[in-house]
């Protein structure tokens, strides 16, 4: 085990974000938190982290534990002048050959004098990963590392983890929205809405009750209604920020299979 | 002809430059500009308390500035308005320490002195106090550099990194408080927020790294105050005034250049 919350519970002021969560994260796994807007997602990786404190239950990871976190946004002041290259060299410093090298695993070769200020969301997430890696992690947590990136590029995102862990072992944990995505890559899935609702390997989650009324399945496996944003019965936390997924639903759907209606979800 | 009075306050604000330039970046990264306001209109209070209580001058400052911005760091942080709850210390903070002071019949205070500073009076011992000081603001900053830098870039990727934001928010409310004990003689109590934000906001345009901007800062500062030493001897202007008037300059020229980029 490197990381792990036992009977977790925070709360924001009163309000419960996470009740009773407990879940690990084992050396060389792939876990993935999915779970709709103001399910607590976050609040779980930065509790994880030591960022949001426990109101009981507890959080323990391995003593020394190396984390390499991607944040979900990283909002860099306008004030602050900031090369990639010295982005890399925080807090520690790193030799300008790591820094080449992390920033070509991950894609972002060349980067290393422009400011972040001035980077695209895609090569953002990548310089985000590449100083994840210089920490020699031995788990990788990211919080929705793919959000803003487009269909293949979130294949190749999950692609590059797949290959990181084949190389140096190291063990994820991210949340994700990608659901269909998800299921591909993970070894192992945890739903999330306050509490965890389901948990286990990607096929036994989809086929999960709890996992199918959340995100709007029917019975027969139909994607019924995918905006459970709006219309799932549960409280939006303060981060439950819009999304738009254009999955309007149209009555003609409830005829067809199971298997078109995953692929819809692959749009 | 040089003065042995403008040799003092030529070196007391260059001493003191030292300090604002790199604290003053982090002011300006962090969007801390209020609350250098209010830690520093605070001052007042405490040239109040000094004087009534017969404490050294800089201690009764140090400890009023830094009681301060030690509870407005931890009230911020407690989910109340920060912007409202800033706005109300930095004010009432001046307002209570110049009422303070007219309870004081027994000492004449100039305040203008210490709203404005006056740094053609600064003494040997002011000197020595201000390098001491701007000495140890700046060691303090050099020491936690790098995690503090990465606290202002974001305070979770700090807190996974093994840096705890808030001991680095902690080092920058301490130097803050420190910083400005030492500037009241020198560009005085509404004047010091203007020495920390000017010279950086100047040196943003040039600088690609935290470290440049901050040598850049301190650098710009040390040239306000000389030209507004030097502007206020020729034109017999009030000295504090004149080097924040330099560094406004500095500011503008900068700006040209960022717009002509």
């Amino acid at each position: 085990m490197l990381i792990a919350a036992r009977g977790l519970s925070v709360r924001h002021g009163e309000l419960p974000v996470l009740s009773d969560v407990t879940l690990a994260v084992s050396k060389g796994e792939i876990v993935t938190i999915i779970g709709p807007n103001g399910s607590g997602k976050s609040t779980l990786i930065r509790a994880l982290i030591g960022l949001a404190p426990a109101s009981s239950g507890s959080v323990e990871r391995r003593a020394g534990l190396r984390i390499g976190y991607v944040p979900q946004r990283l909002k860099v002041e306008a004030g602050l002048p900031l090369t990639v290259r010295r982005f890399l060299s925080l807090p520690r410093r790193v030799t300008d050959a790591a820094a080449e090298a992390a920033l070509a695993r991950t894609g972002a070769d060349g980067l290393g004098p422009r400011q972040l200020l001035a980077l695209s969301g895609g090569q953002f997430q990548r310089v985000l990963l590449a100083r994840a890696l210089l920490s020699a992690p031995e788990i990788l947590i990211l919080d929705e590392p793919t959000q803003g990136l487009d269909q293949p590029g979130i294949a190749a995102f999950y692609r590059l983890l797949e290959e990181l862990r084949q190389e140096t072992g190291v063990a994820v944990l991210l949340v994700s929205h990608d659901l269909n995505v998800v299921m591909r890559a993970s070894d192992r899935v945890i739903c999330l809405n306050g509490h965890v609702c389901c948990e286990g390997a990607p096929e036994a989650v989809s086929a999960a009750p709890a996992y199918r009324a959340l995100f709007g399945f029917d019975q027969d496996g139909v994607l019924a209604l995918y905006r459970h944003h709006h219309d799932h019965d549960h409280d939006h936390g303060e981060d439950g920020h819009d999304h738009h997924h254009h999955h309007a639903h149209d009555p003609g759907h409830s005829d067809r299979s199971a298997t078109q209606a995953s692929e819809q979800v692959d749009v | 002809m040089f003065d042995e009075f403008l040799l003092r306050a030529l070196l007391a604000g260059l001493g003191l430059t030292l300090a604002t330039g790199p604290l003053g970046s982090f002011v300006v990264w962090r969007r801390m500009a209020y609350f250098g306001d209010a830690t520093s209109h605070a001052a007042i209070l405490g040239v109040a308390l000094s004087f009534a209580f017969h404490l050294p001058l800089y201690l009764g400052i140090l400890a009023v500035a830094l009681s301060v911005a030690l509870t407005v760091a931890s009230l911020s942080g407690r989910g109340h308005q920060a912007d409202t709850l800033l706005g109300v210390m930095a004010h009432s903070a001046l307002a209570l320490g110049l009422v303070s002071v007219s309870f004081l019949p027994s000492v004449r205070v100039d305040l203008s002195a210490y709203l404005f500073g006056d740094i053609l009076t600064v003494g040997w011992s002011d000197v020595v106090w201000v390098w001491a000081g701007s000495g140890a603001v700046l060691g303090l900053l050099l020491w936690r550099w790098n995690g503090l830098v990465t606290a202002t870039v974001n305070e979770e990727l700090a807190q996974a990194s093994g840096v705890n934001p808030g001991r680095e928010r902690l080092a920058l409310t301490l130097a803050l408080g420190l910083t400005v004990a030492l500037s009241i003689k020198i560009v005085g109590a509404l004047l010091i927020a203007a020495m920390l934000i000017i010279p950086p906001a100047a040196a943003r345009a040039f600088a690609a790294t935290p470290e440049r901007m901050a040598v850049l800062a301190t650098l710009s500062g040390a040239f306000a105050v000389i030209a507004g030493l030097g502007a206020s001897l020729r034109f017999d202007t009030p000295a504090g005034p004149s080097v924040v008037v330099a560094a406004f300059c500095l500011f503008l020229l900068s700006a040209l250049r960022r717009s002509r980029v």
